[in-house]
């Protein structure tokens, strides 16, 4: 069962909506007991990460996160789900993160001639062999952002380019995150989802 | 590079997709979540649903409507129309809209856009504006209540007072060229994007392939929208997608 941490943020349904949609079994909690006792964790998120910090910490949700993540439960992290679980965000100050993937979360320099916030379908590159990111080399996806993670290579899957390369997924051990919208990307989005299945499938069949 | 968006409109009234030409004269083309689902398939890159329904007491409808289309369409959906307050936001936001317009209500309470992006952050505010070149006093007029009611507002000041009030994103028609087919209005749409910033979406005018390159090349707009050549299969989104392609504007 796939957990999606329920947070009041805005987008937890449609993540719901696409997992049900691919049959993939799912529900939405902010129990630590059911989140703990997970196959996988999705960590959605839209706004900002300090607030976003505050209502992980509000409801007592940091701890359990950062310990499925220690004992290697897969967790795919989504837009802003995906900069929280780096170190610092400096968004309207500085703020800790979960700090599951070394790395700080940065302002898009606004001086490189592109609107910020980065919204709309941009194109990826995949720098790194690897099954979550394999079916998204140059195929777009939907962002929606002002912010992006600046982490080193060996995390980082895929990049795309909007004045700077911005990691668009990264990956480190059970750890996944994706900067873009993979439930309302269209069918290259789903097949990240259900990308992200597998790698839970796999944990599963190699800790039986 | 940032793909340009192309954005089919479907006006919603009771649940059923119409379109008024000029604001009016509805015929009725269909059911949201099919015609949803064609244009996901021919490559929409996202769609805008204007909620034209007149009561108040049948607009939850809309509601019903984007839940259902949010099931089964994995694409960014923004809801226009009759949105007034922040419940409202809310409401359609949780039936899986992406983001809200507002048009109307932030022209006599601007500081409804503020306080959506505060609750929803300014990504999910989107500021519809209709307007009316007015020739007597050179610039374009604001109108409101469906492009019935003329204002005392400039667009282009309007627009950037929307945007210092927390507007992620500008969606602007123009009614001198919707419904006419002769091309979109691109000095309103220089004009705006020489004043603001954020992302801004083009309505109303175009007719055929080259009205897209046109706006793409002349301005720096960010997507086109477009309703009856798109329902009525005028025009399909893969085609006007292969003309930007050979004109070299970057799509998906």
């Amino acid at each position: 069962m796939i957990v999606i941490i329920d947070y009041d943020t805005g987008n937890t349904r449609n993540v719901k909506k696409a997992l049900d949609y691919l049959n993939i079994e799912n529900t939405l909690s902010a129990d630590p007991a059911v989140i703990n006792q997970a196959d996988g964790v999705v960590l959605p998120g839209v706004g900002a990460f300090g607030k976003a910090m505050d209502a992980l910490r509000e409801r007592q949700l940091v701890d359990v996160i950062q310990q499925v993540a220690a004992k290697g439960t897969p967790m795919l992290g989504i837009c802003l789900g995906m900069q929280l679980l780096f170190d610092r965000g400096f968004e309207f100050g500085e703020n800790a993160g979960l700090g599951l993937i070394p790395g700080d979360v940065i302002a898009i320099p606004e001086d490189l001639g592109v609107k910020v916030p980065h919204m709309g379908w941009n194109l990826n590159t995949v720098t790194q062999n690897d099954p979550v990111a394999a079916g998204f080399d140059q195929e777009s996806t939907y962002f929606v952002h002002s912010f992006y993670v600046k982490t080193a290579p060996e995390n980082i899957l895929a990049t795309c380019d909007y004045g700077v390369k911005l990691p668009s997924i990264v990956r480190r051990d059970n750890v996944i995150g994706m900067q873009f919208h993979p439930e309302k990307s269209g069918q290259i989005g789903l097949n990240g989802l259900r990308a992200f299945k597998e790698v839970i499938e796999n944990a599963n069949y190699s800790s039986n | 590079m940032l793909a340009k968006r192309i954005i089919p409109c479907l006006d919603v009234d009771h649940g059923r997709v119409k379109k008024g030409v000029n604001f009016v004269n509805l015929t009725d083309v269909g059911d949201p979540v099919e015609i949803a689902a064609a244009y996901e398939k021919q490559g929409a890159d996202e769609l805008v649903f204007l909620d034209i329904t007149a009561t108040n007491e049948k607009r939850k409808a809309i509601v019903d409507t984007i839940e259902q289309v949010a099931s089964q369409v994995f694409m960014p959906l923004t809801v226009g129309g009759g949105i007034h307050t922040i419940d409202d936001m809310q409401r359609l936001l949780k039936a899986g809209a992406d983001k809200v317009a507002v048009n109307s209500a932030a022209v006599n309470a601007p500081d409804l856009i503020t306080a959506g992006a505060e609750k929803f952050g300014a990504q999910c505010i989107v500021l519809a504006i209709d307007t009316k070149w007015d020739p007597a006093t050179n610039r374009y007029v604001v109108y409101t209540n469906g492009g019935r009611k003329a204002t005392d507002l400039d667009a282009i000041e309007w627009a950037k007072e929307g945007v210092a009030k927390g507007a992620g994103e500008l969606l602007v028609t123009s009614m001198d060229k919707d419904g006419t087919k002769s091309g979109f209005d691109l000095k309103l749409y220089q004009a705006l994007c020489d004043a603001v910033a954020v992302p801004t979406i083009a309505s109303g005018g175009c007719g055929k392939l080259q009205h897209f390159t046109d706006v793409f090349k002349e301005t720096n707009v960010d997507a086109a929208l477009a309703a009856s050549v798109f329902h009525f299969g005028e025009l399909t989104i893969s085609d006007v997608k292969q003309e930007l392609r050979t004109n070299g504007v970057t799509v998906r």
